[in-house]
């Protein structure tokens, strides 16, 4: 019983998530798609919980829906861009073309894949995420291989970051460095 | 290498599973109870607001309904904004507008399904722990639920398609995504500390280490709490809603009980943070002194006196929150912005630094002291480990605080007054101390 309520809800929440990813690349007005985009990051983060993987459910919206979206709503009120139909970016038939062909394909690789090894049902607290997060804790268990296999990636991608981040400074002041 | 024993002692008693029927009756107890709870105390709490801001002005407060303390007065605001005409003004953006109070009000509530509110109770059932939810990420999900309330009042503020609320939504935005750095990394000493994020796990930690995290994490406790005060938009951080400023801000356009959503979930999250700051820097529902209560299951007489301590406890955040907003005046933009990036963002990095160091170099002394010890002095035991924290944590405060402050995070507006100034602020609130408070509210 609740195994038939896990796979119930797990779909359910998968469908909603799908639904608002196509309502976030068809809506026209900036907000209206930001927040749909809220709403497949939220959805998201249920399958991961689902899946065992809370850790990475509970950063997916704090990350995401909590940080990342609120500087996008902000920088879109900020610049309150006009008309939501003259800021559309697809435009014409060959644009709209072009993207239905590579959804097209996209569709076309994950049917090709799926079929290949369609998933077992998933029975909760069963799998190897589950053990881990019993003997690690749900921290622990990504933690541990983050900060031993794959230390160097995770290093570099910090320094990637920080390059980011000086390359925003040096844009944001370019008109007072011109100035000097 | 650190022995994994060093966080294992914290879970000597494993809980005893709980059948499904128990289980799902205790947890619509729990839920239904909290729910309760919340809701009725947040009510009374806009009751508490203004008899102690009437109190430190000098007046009465309400005390015309329900008798000389006005009890039946949040009963009577509930009556008058249900009833109200609700407007709805032609120019804002509708479906945005009837969500934005909804986007306020869930994520407060949600926040509080993780926060543990009393002793686990050995009943003849199994063990029911007094937490709704028993999470393991614990207050990481509290951290990612609580940074998603600013979406009700940035869009609040944007679908009102008024200027004023607009430039409180932006401001809200700002300010929640800079704090809410401090905020997560304030609590990063205390998840070094315990070794865990579970919420349960850490009220055991600091039962097990005889001292409260606030006297082993001073700064911490400092930081959080500030940015704690920002993240619910209260004073002196309540920019978004200055109404010498902005009118009312991102709530302008707004009346009756869609008005009052923002309000109810203002004072939500307060009691959320309170809660949070009791469990994670006070020893939440742990009894002091005691030590029956950290044994796993506990009769339902301690749950009881557990539960009424975390309430003291909470309540007594709850009566700071209030305090500080009739004391402190509201910050200037700018200032608010530096407090958040230039102290108390540095202040933090540099503190989880010290205090990881600090932990590393005991922990490579765990076996003469061990982080978590289960008896007290009684068993001939000292907690020395919690000791040695306390030492270094005594020198940072005095670092911090009296070296590198001087007086300027503590009283940001002003340096400090001289000895004559002291002494003429004090002449003039003698001769008006002769005034009685009169009447009204």
């Amino acid at each position: 019983m609740p195994n038939f309520f896990y796979q119930v809800n797990f779909y359910l929440f998968g469908l909603i998530a799908i639904g608002s990813a196509i309502a976030f690349v068809t809506r026209r007005s900036p907000v209206a798609a930001a927040l749909w985009l809220v709403n497949t990051m939220f959805c998201l983060a249920v399958l991961y919980v689902m899946l065992e993987a809370q850790f990475i459910g509970v950063i997916q919206v704090l990350v995401y829906a909590g940080a990342i979206m609120v500087v996008f709503l902000f920088v879109v009120m900020l610049l309150n861009l006009g008309e939501p139909s003259e800021i559309a970016d697809i435009r014409g038939k060959w644009g709209k073309l072009v993207a239905a062909l590579l959804g097209i394909v996209l569709l076309a690789q994950v049917a090709a894949l799926s079929g290949k090894r369609m998933p077992e049902p998933f029975i909760p607290g069963t799998g190897y995420d589950a053990q881990a997060v019993r003997d690690l804790g749900a921290v622990g268990s990504v933690a541990q291989p983050l900060f031993n296999e794959y230390l160097l990636a995770f290093e570099l991608t910090s320094i990637l970051l920080l390059v980011a981040i000086v390359g925003a400074v040096v844009i944001g002041r370019r008109r007072q460095i011109d100035a000097r | 290498m650190i022995p994994s024993s060093v966080f294992a002692a914290v879970h000597v008693i494993p809980d005893p599973p709980l059948a499904w029927w128990p289980f799902i009756i205790s947890t619509v107890i729990k839920m239904l109870l909290v729910f309760t709870v919340y809701m009725i105390g947040v009510a009374m709490l806009t009751l508490a607001e203004r008899k102690i801001s009437a109190w430190i002005q000098g007046r009465l407060g309400p005390n015309r309904v329900g008798g000389k303390l006005g009890l039946l007065q949040p009963a009577a605001d509930g009556v008058k904004n249900i009833m109200k005409e609700e407007t709805l003004p032609a120019h804002v953006n509708k479906p945005i507008f009837t969500l934005a109070p909804m986007l306020a009000f869930i994520p407060a509530l949600m926040a509080a399904a993780v926060i543990p509110f009393g002793a686990p109770w050995d009943s003849r059932w199994g063990r029911i722990s007094m937490v709704i939810a028993d999470l393991p990420v614990g207050f990481l999900f509290i951290l990612a639920i609580s940074s998603l309330g600013v979406y009700g009042i940035v869009l609040a503020g944007w679908s009102s398609n008024n200027k004023y609320a607009l430039l409180g939504g932006l401001r809200s935005s700002a300010q929640m995504v800079s704090y809410e750095i401090s905020m997560g990394m304030s609590l990063i000493p205390v998840l070094l500390l315990a070794g865990n994020v579970t919420l349960n796990e850490i009220v055991d930690q600091q039962a097990n280490m005889h001292l409260w995290n606030v006297l082993t994490l001073t700064i911490s406790f400092f930081i959080f709490m500030v940015a704690a005060f920002a993240e619910t938009n209260r004073l002196p951080f309540d920019l978004p809603e200055a109404e010498s400023e902005l009118i009312a801000g991102y709530h302008t356009e707004y009346s009756a009980m869609k008005f009052s959503m923002f309000p109810i979930s203002e004072y939500a999250n307060m009691a959320t943070s309170s809660a949070l700051m009791a469990t994670l820097f006070f020893g939440g529902w742990d009894i002091p002194f005691m030590k029956q209560d950290n044994t796993g299951g506990v009769g339902i007489l301690l749950v009881l006196l557990s539960i009424a301590i975390f309430a003291v406890k909470t309540g007594f955040f709850i009566f700071v929150f209030i305090w500080i907003r009739w004391t402190l005046p509201r910050f200037r933009y700018d200032q608010l912005m530096s407090l958040g990036w230039k102290t108390m963002l540095p202040l933090a990095l540099a503190y989880i630094v010290i205090v990881a160091a600090t932990l590393l170099g005991l922990d490579y002394l765990g076996s003469v002291f061990p982080r978590f010890q289960r008896d007290f002095l009684w068993a001939h035991v000292i907690p020395v480990y919690g000791l040695a924290m306390l030492g270094v944590n005594i020198v940072l405060v005095i670092i911090v605080f009296f070296i590198l402050d001087r007086g300027r995070i503590i009283s940001p507006a002003y340096g400090r007054a001289t000895p004559q100034q002291i002494a003429r602020l004090r002449a003039v609130t003698a001769v008006r101390s002769h005034l009685s408070p009169q009447s009204g509210d």
